[in-house]
């Protein structure tokens, strides 16, 4: 797909497929299109050209089947920080269209998960930023999407908390088998074993097992073989034809 | 996961679709969650009531002796001028609160929140339309809760007409409302706000029959006159005004109701992610 704000090309003729059950990191540094890219995926806003399929679903004509398959955690916080913890996800419940009986099963399943049983009836403006993430999380994963994608999740979060945040996540692939695609420009996160795609100023420059571009590149971790890549890649913003 | 064109085939899940209990949960979930707001937003209870409660004990008392009503309908016989402003002011409490609720979705905006609303797999139109029908209900509320301290002010409309204003408050609301959901994806900053006071607000309810008659009005100045007339302010007025005297201004009906579709649809266009505004400047 392609994308561009005004003459502003932001994606530029991006193309790839995430296969079930993967854990995939779009990697790229600040400016990159992750955001966009996530915003076309959750139809904020439409593609200028192309198409986006979740499931096999596409995102324009079959918005509501694509994204009732679809978990989202927003880089920007999304809670509502005048409600308590269980109240956010009863909304985001109802707006899946989950009954409250159900959705307070599924919240109870979901927090325990993220290890915040017994924080329910917190205010969210409460919660660190790490807890409130993890809040964001569980709420995404709470209509039992196929595919959770999370934009920079980790971003702002101090040690601990990003660890924590990486360790649920991998284990929600593991032993759920759920799909996962995770943005991020913070290359130490990346294990050889993950797929990832590196999105440069709109463009895919590489996509595989990270092990395998690594390779491909000649380099010793993923920070080398970024760095390659990057070097490599076209230094002006492409323009949009006027 | 490989790097390949999306022409690929991908074979799609059964088509579930929604039921009519899903839709129904999910309008339920806005409302509650609009309810949750305004509960938590005491301030913004007693502003809307301290409002029109200063026009009504101070303004129109003030003037009672300068400005005459004749009888025009839908009265029957001389009024207070009280009793005139009453409708004006009820019709005011709902054009703050279309313009809180307008607020309230920038603000949304701004703090991310609405993206949580916008990515609900329910189409766009009925979670719009939701949202509207929630602020709706809330200013119905706050015109209540003054009519009945109007009431311990001596503004008593038959008892009848606490009911046949209903329908013609969720007419009204509606529209107010739908014209601060337009306006909501119009302003880019919460700072803008203070714009939509200065240009919308004030305008719309001194440029209307809220305040003074229009024959009033159009013996002192025809121009305004014409605006006042073009005002859909004014057409919210009357129709609170008749129907809060259980009758039917038919004019106001179809003014409001043609306002309602246009606003509506005006603010479906710009939150349609292919179309609107929102997309065109990145800032859902």
């Amino acid at each position: 797909m392609t994308h561009a704000y005004g003459s502003r090309v932001a994606l530029d003729d991006v193309s790839f497929v995430v296969g079930r059950g993967s854990c995939t990191a779009l990697l790229g540094l600040n400016g990159a299109g992750k955001t966009t890219l996530f915003s076309l995926v959750t139809r904020l806003f439409a593609a200028r050209k192309g198409r986006i399929r979740v499931l096999g679903f596409d995102v324009e004509r079959d918005s509501g089947e694509a994204l009732r398959r679809l978990g989202v955690v927003f880089q920007a916080r999304t809670l509502d920080l005048d409600l308590t913890v269980a109240q956010n996800l009863r909304y985001h419940a109802a707006l899946h269209g989950i009954a409250s009986a159900e959705a307070s099963l599924r919240a109870a399943e979901t927090l325990g998960r993220m290890d915040l049983a017994g924080r329910s009836s917190e205010k969210a403006r409460n919660l660190s930023g790490g807890q409130m993430r993890r809040v964001e999380i569980a709420r995404a994963l709470l209509h039992h999407p196929e595919l959770l994608i999370l934009d920079e999740p980790t971003v702002g979060l101090d040690i601990n908390s990003r660890a924590a945040i990486l360790r649920h996540i991998r284990e929600l692939v593991a032993t759920s088998g759920q799909t996962v695609l995770w943005a991020t420009h913070l290359l130490d996160e990346i294990e050889p074993a993950d797929e990832v795609i590196v999105l440069h100023r709109g463009r895919v420059l590489a996509a595989g097992r990270a092990e395998a571009v690594i390779k491909a590149q000649g380099a010793v971790d993923i920070a080398g073989a970024f760095a390659a890549l990057t070097k490599a890649a076209p230094s002006e913003n492409a323009e949009l034809p006027a | 996961m490989t790097s390949a064109p999306l022409s690929i085939p991908i074979r799609a899940e059964p088509r579930r679709g929604f039921t009519l209990r899903e839709y129904a949960i999910c309008f339920k979930g806005i409302v509650w969650r609009e309810g949750l707001r305004f509960l938590h937003q005491r301030g913004r209870f007693v502003s809307a009531l301290v409002r029109p409660l200063v026009w009504l004990l101070i303004f129109a008392a003030g003037f009672r002796s300068v400005l005459g009503v004749s009888i025009i309908p839908p009265y029957q016989t001389y009024i207070l001028y009280e009793e005139y402003i009453t409708p004006g002011l009820v019709a005011m409490i709902q054009l703050f609160n279309g313009m809180q609720s307008s607020l309230s979705m920038v603000y949304d905006r701004e703090m991310g929140n609405m993206r949580i609303l916008l990515v609900s797999p329910l189409p766009r139109w009925f979670i719009l339309v939701s949202k509207l029908l929630a602020g709706t209900a809330v200013s119905v509320i706050q015109v209540y809760a003054y009519l009945l301290i109007a009431w311990f002010w001596g503004i008593e409309p038959p008892l009848l007409g606490y009911l046949t204003v209903l329908p013609a408050l969720i007419l009204s609301g509606m529209m107010l409302g739908a014209l601060g959901m337009l306006l909501s994806s119009m302003i880019r900053q919460l700072e803008n706000f203070a714009g939509v006071m200065n240009f919308v607000i004030f305008p719309m309810f001194f440029a209307s029959s809220a305040l003074y008659p229009l024959w009033r009005v159009q013996e002192t100045s025809p121009v305004l006159y014409v605006i006042c007339q073009l005002n859909p302010f004014t057409y919210a007025v009357e129709l609170i005004r008749f129907a809060l005297y259980g009758e039917v201004d038919w004019k106001s009906v179809l003014v409001t109701l043609g306002c309602l579709a246009a606003f509506l649809a005006g603010a479906l266009l710009a939150y349609d992610p292919s179309k609107g505004l929102i997309g065109r400047r990145g800032a859902a």
